[in-house]
């Protein structure tokens, strides 16, 4: 019964992991991988180098230096949607007149593909003509160089990322709102617990076991979130919005002959860190009594 | 990317190509072109020839009927054009080719290119077949990107360079002389400003190409290919990396980290900045400006040079054959006719590139193109650059550090320094 599931993933799933961890394991590249090109044939002449990538990418400070701002990145851009999500899903979890409207447009972000989303705001962001500046010229002030200085790079892209990923948020726990009794709320309002205390006590424990799941996936995807620093910034200026999955992007698909070994091994090292986050995340949820 | 958008104004590519379905009766088509008899001596050419197109939104129209004008020579043939956005094609082609499937039989590809795609296998030599055809009439240093260790890969088709385009009202009211080197430049930007109220210059802060002059007017380049010695990070370099930082800092120059190409063409068309470096593909688009309707007011003169020397690299773009072409011989064909004086000098007339073939310079209308006599002589002193096949993996370096330096998030020893590492990381048998 499970031999389909079993080759699905098999197919799907484990032959290019196992294929890229084989990869990363050797000096494998452009040049030097099997081809056949018209009647040309190119033999594979790549070899098994044991951890010499692995050795390399961890002492070279640049791949620290990325996982410290990747780290913040994705710390930052949870946290902030996760906030915003849950303040938008609480203002929406009660009737008000239009609140189909409202939960159709704070959804749209979400609607639209990313990339277009991201241009749009790049447009916006440029400095020289963007209409961002414009607006703040009208106010009084100096034009803010959004993706043209290191800190103001970092905000934007930020607040680009936030922007995207609320609705996901907004939804999720929306959901989770609506699954709490209302009974728990009127008995609690008899007992004459405040507003906060209801929030505390009622809305926070409610929402558990969705929060915990989503703030994971949020982690996940943010932790490799290409497309918004790609797209934006292409990591600049310099390399100080450039994220681990970028910065391994850069450095084996922008050189000459693509550096095949090198990019598997920084795979390999971001799924490791990863698959560590999530298991001490399930850890900490179990502790506190989640069944995940 | 780059080289950016080549603008041409919609009305000049509707004259075109009215032009255009006139043009292959009339007019000198000079000495070569003729390629209907050369090549397909053993019968008649047939089959699909694909052709992968990298010219920009302007001129693709005029690129598509070229292209499909070989049809009219080779009626059994048929030629598949596929316009690929310029910033997209290296990468499209590496994953086509690599995974063999889905290559075209013949690309534009840009000069940095070739040797890159040569040394991975991906393209057929073209010594001693049809495409390459009166070879003696070629400008030499547009041969020099075609040719990867002893053998051509490819057809030059189109050659460029930079130029100092300026605002000549601008830079009179401010009663200065087009500057000739970066510091007379520098020097001139108050009165520009003060006069006139412009930023002297739009620098190009987000594009390694545009590193190249500061680098050359200092002496220096990127690596020395013949002696494998890495160059970019000695004293040259550092000069360089601090010319840009000056120029920004004493506010002769403004840049940006992304979007330079449109900033710098809105620039220079709104009158912001006086002047701004930039190629044969942008004069349409500047005269499209508001501070360009007098179209006199277009100044272009050499790029300023620094404190030794003065350059700008030489671009272009070139025809190559994918390896695994499977019609060789009309590919070869269809290059030889892409390449012909014919086909050059009505890409000349229609889109004013330059051509690279002598003979069509003689032609008066192309000698009489204001384009040409402003960039053929910036052509023939323009630098050659490396051809070697990381030739283009050179530049994203000089990016992260050329930001770097902008951004004062990096001094200009450290910036050259963390190139020439760069380099030799990349470049592992250099010095």
């Amino acid at each position: 019964m499970v031999a389909p599931v079993v080759l699905v993933i098999g197919v799907i799933i484990g032959y290019p992991l196992v294929r890229g961890v084989f990869l990363s394991l050797t000096d494998a590249n452009e040049a030097n991988v099997e081809r056949n090109i018209g009647v040309n044939h190119l033999p594979a002449t790549y070899k098994f180098t044991g951890l010499d990538n692995y050795r390399a990418v961890l002492s070279d400070g640049v791949f620290w230096d990325r996982l410290g701002w990747t780290v913040l990145w994705t710390v930052a851009c949870v946290s902030l949607t996760f906030l915003v999500g849950l303040t938008l899903a609480n203002m929406l979890n009660r009737t008000l007149r239009g609140r189909t409207f409202y939960r159709l447009a704070l959804i749209l972000p979400w609607a639209i593909p990313a990339f277009i989303s991201v241009f749009t705001w790049r447009m916006l962001y440029n400095e020289k003509s963007g209409i961002l500046n414009k607006l703040l010229a009208g106010g009084g002030i100096d034009a803010v160089p959004w993706l043209n200085d290191p800190t103001w790079a970092k905000l934007s892209v930020i607040a680009v990322n936030v922007w995207l990923g609320v609705p996901f948020m907004l939804v999720a726990l929306l959901g989770g709102l609506q699954s709490i009794p209302g009974e728990l709320y009127e008995a609690a309002e008899m007992d004459g617990a405040s507003a906060w205390q209801r929030f505390r006590h009622i809305t926070v424990p409610g929402l558990r076991a969705v929060s915990s799941t989503v703030i994971l996936l949020s982690t996940i995807w943010t932790f490799n979130m290409f497309p918004v620093i790609f797209l934006l910034t292409r990591g600049g200026p310099g390399d100080a919005t450039e994220i681990l999955v970028t910065y391994a992007y850069r450095l084996s698909f922008l050189d000459s002959p693509r550096n095949f070994s090198e990019s598997a091994a920084w795979g390999v090292l971001i799924l490791v860190l990863l698959s560590v986050v999530a298991v001490v995340y399930r850890r900490a949820l179990r502790k506190q009594g989640e069944v995940w | 990317m780059r080289r950016g958008i080549r603008g041409i104004t919609a009305t000049a590519l509707v004259a075109g190509l009215a032009l255009a379905a006139t043009a292959c009766g009339g007019g000198d088509s000079g000495s070569g072109g003729d390629s209907g008899s050369g090549g397909d001596s053993g019968g008649e050419l047939s089959g699909t020839v694909t052709f992968w197109d990298t010219s920009n939104d302007a001129e693709k129209a005029t690129y598509r009927k070229l292209a499909e004008g070989f049809q009219q020579e080779h009626p059994k043939v048929h030629v598949k054009y596929v316009n690929v956005p310029f910033g997209d094609a290296n990468a499209k082609f590496k994953n086509a080719a690599g995974g063999n499937s889905g290559a075209p039989d013949v690309m534009r590809t840009e000069v940095a290119w070739v040797a890159d795609f040569a040394n991975l296998g991906y393209l057929a030599p073209l010594d001693g077949t049809p495409a390459l055809d009166k070879t003696d009439d070629y400008l030499p240093q547009a041969v020099g990107s075609t040719k990867f260790k002893g053998k051509t890969y490819a057809a030059p088709q189109v050659i460029d360079t930079l130029g100092l385009f300026y605002n000549k009202k601008l830079l009179k009211d401010a009663g200065v002389e087009v500057p000739k080197t970066f510091d007379e430049l520098a020097k001139a930007a108050k009165k520009i400003k003060a006069k006139t109220g412009a930023t002297a210059l739009y620098l190009r802060g987000d594009d390694p190409y545009w590193f190249l002059p500061y680098l050359y007017g200092e002496g220096g380049d990127m690596v020395n290919a013949r002696d494998k010695v890495v160059e970019i990070d000695d004293g040259a370099g550092v000069r360089a990396f601090k010319t840009i930082k000056g120029l920004v800092d004493s506010k002769a120059a403004v840049t940006d980290a992304t979007d330079g190409y449109e900033n710098q063409i809105k620039a220079l068309k709104d009158g912001t900045v006086a002047m701004a470096v930039d190629g044969p593909w942008d004069i349409e688009a500047a005269r499209a400006g508001k501070a360009f309707k007098d179209k006199k007011n277009l100044g272009v003169a050499p790029v300023p040079g620094g404190s030794t020397a003065q350059g700008s690299p030489q671009g272009g773009w070139n025809l190559s054959v994918y390896a695994g072409s499977k019609n060789l011989q009309a590919s070869y064909a269809f290059v030889k006719y892409m390449s012909s004086a014919k086909v050059q000098q009505q890409t000349n007339e229609k889109l004013s590139l330059l051509p690279t073939r002598k003979s069509v310079y003689e032609v008066p209308a192309v000698k009489s193109n204001e384009m040409v006599q402003f960039f053929k002589p910036a052509v023939d002193g323009a630098v050659q650059r490396p051809w070697i096949a990381e030739g283009n993996s050179l530049f994203e370096p000089v990016k992260v550090q050329m930001n770097k330096v902008l951004t004062g998030a990096a001094s200009p020893q450290q910036a050259a320094k963390a190139t020439g590492d760069a380099y030799r990381k990349l470049l592992k048998d250099y010095k």
